[in-house]
């Protein structure tokens, strides 16, 4: 059986005692939520902290309202008054189980994935490691001096669509963030998270409509190997895609394209063009590297007809599977 | 019948649901430790020097063990046996074990892990079979025919190039089938411990216990009678637990040495390694056939990718090629084979063993054969079936054959008439076939004695104990063992103790493999029962004053008439008359007509038939297949129990379509300038895709019944066949719903979506293998067909000319 | 310091006490501290579903919960399905239409598809093949699982009816 290496764990009741020992442990202590992506990371033994903060018991972080807590989980979101984007990001994230214990900052933290990485101990010792741990090449781009492991996260691209903020809290200070500013382009260093801070909350200002396409194998458990959000807020349509770069991104050209324009079936086809010229993802996930990019531009195409009000459930079944 | 072909609960359903079944991981003993193995890092290197002692000091550990500790080899083919249980010198894949440490605990055992150093020189590595068919050096096992190819294989039935000139169309086709493994959701476990004699308890989840009692006792050097292997029941084979396992093979020794048990329980990415899975297999088809659709002759080659052991790869390697002349009939027939050594996990038996590969191939290429006759694909199947009771080209006596109404029956179901080449663009439906062993005719080490026994024990209670070394994994042994001997005996199944997969206390049974536990454990039943029956009946007879052959057996009761008596009774009466009651059952196949060398792999005492069609819709913007429904018949001779019938036809179609779709078991290579690694590339029940619940499409089973006098009451296998038509049948559907030919596994969407990019410019709208590497296959066996005159012999050299020329 | 934490804790209705290492999962604490092996594991990383039970009446994999984390809670697993010697309608219905094979993912797919049918008396197939989306079964192909978790639901709304 695979096991967890040892740990001290530890279980603040309130956020302000987790953030005093996050600041008093430093770099060897690790928060844990809903510890699906964090457990089986470190049952690989991609990361061995040496002390645990458990983040749930903090009432504080359960939030739900015109805020979302960070320790909301994703069952919970999907079962909110959430947007239709973030409520279909977190209904396709991983299985019914995964998503009774995940949480919605958990997902947003998601470490980035990549094949040579999410591997046991064993299987990366065969190939001597790889830049993102332990080792010194990035298997995937062996020239690359950047890993290129993949944001894996549902709920970002879906969240940045909708011009979400993230509440980011230490035991000095807080601030309040867009969420398409948490994150790097850097498979290592992929958040802009402190060590000593904790994410605490989300706000989502009020769109129009949004939606969320995920493109993966099969209908449950598969990481998204590319997220096509949308939104239509008060300044225009907002597409964001992840699961094609380090981090989960706002398409700038594709919004800048879309400002003002009715979306039209030409419309939507040149702006769905501008989407995936943007998604460029890396051979180490599922699926075809070249098959991935070909399909965003229908995937982005999906997304905003949904968006214009077209009917797209017979397509959104066959998708995702499920109605949602 | 009174309990056969009546819907019912398993006998062991009860256990299963209440989470009471023990599994091989559940057995908890006193005193237990704990073990892991070392595996390789790397996939072809020799080991120049071990250092076990920072392990061995680490506190909580018992003992290290390595390769020295085993100097004799073991290996599930008598032909090969060029395993050792911690390879001592040789690696030859990513994963190849070499060290085990015992101790306290799993954490502490892995822990140590890390502490045994091991000097490596690495060798060059071998990754597919071009690669080793252009490398014979470095060879992976010095046993290998030629090079690093393991097993070469030809043989001639009639002279197909003879049968082409005659034809008047010859098809020439390519297929690739990629490798994929079994996924059982158990991992494999064992527990070993020595008794209150000395003696050597060995529960596992394995598929043949019988097998590992005699590679134990080989491996050890110990008295099989100081052995007793108890096959837990496994959660999951698939084929994947038939062979023998080092991590068994190493429990027993250190459970030995440390006189306290020792459980080892494998994590998923161990049973990745550990395989035994389906083979890689290029084929390539030559078939010849005349305008009115008649098949006049065949040759295929294959060629295999047997990864870093010999397995039953050589069993495999026939599997290729054997059975491609059950279904239909085919004249003339050619097959050439190769299997090779790679420095991958080895290939072995899964589902089907051998023989969905070249029907995949086959069966496509039907399609073909039928689109360019202008023929519907099942009419043109229904043509060339081959007739029951007759032998093959090969020399297979074939029995039953219900596989008219399995297509009938998929073909008025799916309404195929008036949909096949019919439905709206990007919608489809697709045909194929296939047959199966129930039971291989010859037992994996050559002996003459039976190859199922079932002990009974009757006692005046009217309890009914059943013991055979039969080995249930989920496919419901112990039900059809329960099921036969009721109603022999007339009584309920629940009635029925099954006692089975105990070497110690159980006859024996070569285990649950090649389906034929059904056939040989259901005739030994039959044969059982019958004189226990005979001997009740006349003990009986005499109490109600009527001939004994007068007699039923019914519902518990034995009667004639209004005389009657139940049978606990009647029992008691036999016991007086007879003394304690008990009889033995066995049963050996009939022995098979085909004299060549090879003629053992091939022959069985029946064959299943099943047809399917799959219904496809494909998505032209993404190449996205979508599998809305799928028919199946099965002719499974006679239903035993139709609720465990229906789940293994539905669990195979299940299975086939995941294969069909994603399922494969595949490698990196790194870049060789800065890396030697060549590493599975996704070794986790995540990254190896198999269909979840929302993945899994309507299944429509249908159970023929077109009993084989071979079998007990009929009853043919169902676990394995039904598999095999469904990956042709998803290929060919797509053909239907967009008219590209997928000839390779698994379909994925990116093969589709090029495929329709290629016929919309115009190009051969097909994706799968351009080539097929020139083999060095041997000068063929030429054995005549049984109607091109010959005894099942092959001709000797000097006569081949004049046999080529007849 | 190695040392071992202790928690209380609610398994199948009992009050129990554990005692553990505290890298330990509820898994690993089930099934070696507190002798309920029907709670199996396949992969231990959250990527098959056989470990599911129940935590506060919620399914989750026991294989990513710490145990630790447990404390206080109500863990249900397949041991504590029956009552008594009388079968749950679900564990009947699998046994009877052939949901349970090999029996190896069946007690997590019991216990998410109790979870589902006490929150969802009767449930269409669509929401059953979604409730066990999670948990995957190489045996049966899934249907006859859909019809027994049908069947259950059908014979407790006729219990409840009487």
């Amino acid at each position: 059986m695979m096991r967890l290496p040892w740990f001290e764990y530890r279980a603040p009741k309130t956020l302000a005692e987790a953030a005093r020992i996050l600041a008093g442990e430093g770099p060897d202590a690790m928060l844990i939520a809903g510890g699906t992506d964090l457990l089986p990371n470190m049952k690989r033994r991609q990361m061995a902290p040496k002390v645990l903060v458990s983040l749930s018991s903090i009432s504080e972080l359960k939030r739900n309202g015109s805020v979302y807590g960070a320790g909301l989980t994703l069952t919970q979101i999907v079962n909110s008054d959430a947007p239709r984007a973030l409520r279909q990001a977190a209904h396709q994230v991983a299985t019914v189980h995964l998503r009774n214990m995940g949480t919605l900052g958990g997902n947003l933290c998601l470490d980035t994935r990549c094949n040579y990485y999410n591997q046991n101990y064993e299987w990366r010792k065969a190939i001597d490691f790889c830049l993102k741990k332990d080792g010194e090449v990035c298997w995937v781009a062996t020239a690359s001096k950047r890993c290129v492991a993949a944001s894996s996260t549902d709920c970002a691209p879906a969240l940045i669509a909708l011009a979400a903020r993230v509440k980011l809290v230490s035991s000095e200070s807080e601030r309040e963030i867009l969420l398409e500013d948490f994150y790097n382009n850097d498979g290592i260093d992929y958040l802009k998270r402190r060590p000593d801070e904790i994410l605490t909350q989300i706000s989502v200002p009020p769109v129009a409509g949004s939606c969320y396409w995920k493109l993966r194998r099969r209908g449950a458990f598969d990481f998204p190997v590319l997220g096509v959000a949308a939104a239509m807020t008060g300044e225009g349509v907002r597409i964001a895609l992840g699961a094609v770069a380090s981090r989960p991104f706002l398409v700038e050209k594709a919004n800048a394209f879309l400002k003002g324009k009715r979306l039209t079936d030409e419309v939507i086809d040149e702006a769905a063009k501008l989407v995936a010229s943007r998604a460029k993802p890396m051979d180490n996930a599922d699926l075809d590297l070249y098959w991935r990019k070909d399909v965003a531009a229908e995937f982005a195409r999906y997304a905003l007809r949904e968006l214009r009000g077209d009917d797209m459930r017979e397509t959104r079944l066959r998708i995702a599977r499920q109605p949602l | 019948m009174k309990v056969l072909g009546k819907p019912r609960r398993r006998v062991d359903g009860r256990a299963k649901v209440t989470g009471q079944t023990r599994f091989a991981d559940d057995i908890v003993l006193p005193r237990m430790l704990h073990m892991r193995l070392l595996r390789s890092p790397h996939p072809h290197a020799l080991i120049e020097n071990i250092n076990d002692e920072k392990a061995k000091a680490y506190p909580g550990v018992h003992l290290v063990l390595t390769g020295k500790d085993f100097p004799v080899t073991f290996g599930i083919l008598p032909v090969s046996q060029d395993e050792y249980p911690l390879a001592p010198e040789h690696v030859r894949y990513v994963g190849d074990p070499v060290a085990a440490v015992v101790a306290k605990d799993e954490q502490t055992a892995t822990e140590a892990l890390d502490l045994i150093s091991i000097k490596y020189r690495s060798l060059k590595t071998i990754s597919s079979p071009e690669e080793a068919l252009a490398n014979p050096e470095p060879r992976i096992h010095a046993y290998s025919e030629l090079g690093n190819i393991h097993r070469l294989q030809a043989f001639e039935f009639g002279d197909v190039e003879d049968a082409f000139k005659r034809s008047d169309l010859v098809f020439e086709d390519l297929f690739f089938y990629e490798g994929n493994t079994h996924l059982p959701i158990e991992q494999h476990a064992a527990v070993a411990a020595v008794d209150g004699e000395g003696k050597l308890t060995l529960w596992s989840s394995t598929q043949v216990p019988h097998y590992v009692h005699r590679a134990l006792a080989r491996v050890l050097q110990l008295s099989p009678a100081g052995i007793r292997v108890i096959a837990t029941p496994n959660g999951g084979g698939f084929g994947g637990k038939t062979d023998i396992c080092n991590h068994e093979m190493v429990v027993a020794k250190a459970a030995m040495l440390l006189g306290r048990p020792v459980k080892v329980c494998l994590n998923r990415e161990e049973v990745f390694y550990l395989h035994r899975g389906r083979h890689p297999v290029l084929m390539k088809f030559r078939t010849g056939v005349t305008k009115d659709g008649r098949l006049a002759g065949m040759h295929l080659q294959t060629l295999v990718d047997g990864g870093g052991y010999g397995g039953y790869g050589a069993a495999s390697t026939f599997y290729t090629g054997a059975l491609q002349t059950t279904t239909y009939e085919l004249p003339r027939y050619k097959f050439e084979a190769a299997r090779v050594f790679t420095n991958k996990p080895p290939c072995g038996p899964k589902r089907g063993h051998g023989t969905p590969q070249p029907r995949f191939g086959q069966e496509i290429q039907l399609d073909r054969i039928a689109e360019q006759l202008g023929m519907d694909p099942a009419e043109l199947r229904l043509k060339n079936i081959l007739k029951p009771n007759s032998l093959t080209a090969n020399w297979l006596k074939v029995g039953s054959i219900g596989l008219a109404e399995c297509i009938r029956q998929v073909v008025e179901r799916s309404d195929w008439n008036n949909r096949f080449r019919k439905m709206p663009a990007g919608r489809g439906l697709g045909l194929a076939c296939g047959a199966y062993l129930c039971g291989a005719g010859l037992p994996i080490y050559w002996n003459k004695m039976p190859q199922s026994g079932v002990q009974l024990l009757v006692d005046r209670s009217g309890q009914v104990t059943a013991f055979c070394g039969a080995t249930e994994i989920g496919q419901g042994s112990d039900d059809v063992l329960a099921a036969i001997v009721a109603e022999v005996l007339g009584i309920d199944p629940f009635d029925v103790r099954c006692v089975t997969g105990d070497t110690g206390m159980t006859p024996v049974d070569l285990g649950s493999y090649s389906s034929r536990v059904t056939v040989m454990m259901g005739n030994a039943a039959i044969d059982a029962a019958n004189k226990i029956r005979l001997q009740i009946a006349e003990a009986a007879a005499e109490q109600l004053e009527v001939s004994p052959e007068r007699l039923s057996f019914a519902n518990g009761k034995v009667f004639f008439e209004s005389k009657e008596m139940t049978f606990a009774q009647a029992a008691g009466l036999a016991e007086e008359k007879f003394g304690t009651l008990g009889a033995v059952g066995s049963y050996k196949p009939p022995r098979a007509p085909g004299r060549y060398k090879g003629a053992g792999v091939g022959p069985s005492p029946a064959y299943s038939y099943t047809a399917c069609v799959v219904e496809a819709e494909v998505d032209p913007a993404t190449g996205w297949v979508t599998v809305p429904k799928i028919w199946i018949a099965h002719d499974i001779g006679r239903t035993i129990n139709p609720v465990l019938a229906r789940g293994q036809v539905e669990g195979s179609v299940y299975m086939g379509l995941s294969e069909a779709l994603m399922e494969e078991q595949v490698f990196r290579r790194l870049p060789p300038k800065l890396s030697g690694a060549l590493v599975h590339k996704i070794p986790s029940l995540l990254e190896y895709k198999s269909l979840t619940s929302l993945d899994m499409p309507e299944v429509d089973t249908v159970l023929v019944e077109d009993p084989d006098p071979n079998c007990p009451f009929g009853a043919k296998e169902a676990g394995q066949g039904p598999l095999l038509p469904v990956m042709p049948a998803v290929a060919n559907a797509i053909y239907d719903a967009v008219g590209v030919r997928i000839d390779e596994l698994p379909i994925t969407p990116d093969k589709v979506l090029r495929a329709l990019e290629k016929k919309s410019k115009g190009e051969p709208a097909r994706v799968g293998p351009e080539h097929f590497p020139a083999v060095p296959y041997p000068e063929p066996l030429v054995v005549p067909p049984p109607w091109e005159g010959g005894d099942g012999n092959a001709v000797p050299g000097a006569q081949r000319l004049k046999a080529k020329a007849a | 310091m190695r040392r071992n934490v202790q928690i209380e804790l609610t398994v199948n209705g009992e009050a129990a006490e554990a005692s553990f290492a505290p890298y330990k999962t509820m898994l690993e604490v089930l099934r070696e501290d507190l002798a309920l092996t029907g709670t199996k594991h396949g992969c231990e990383l959250g990527e098959c579903g056989a470990c599911a039970v129940l935590i506060d009446g919620e399914p989750k994999l026991s294989c990513l919960v710490l145990a630790v984390e447990c404390a206080g809670k109500s863990v249900d697993t397949v041991e504590g399905l029956a009552s008594g010697a009388e079968l749950h309608p679900l564990q009947a219905a699998f046994a009877d239409l052939g949901a349970a094979q090999c029996g190896y993912c069946t007690p997590g797919i019991l216990m998410t598809a109790k979870a589902l049918l006490e929150k969802e008396p009767q449930p269409s197939r669509e929401r059953i093949k979604e409730a066990i989306s999670g948990n995957l079964c190489r045996c049966t192909g899934y249907q006859q699982i859909f019809e027994a978790i049908e069947e259950a639901a059908r014979r407790m709304s006729d219990e409840s009816a009487r």
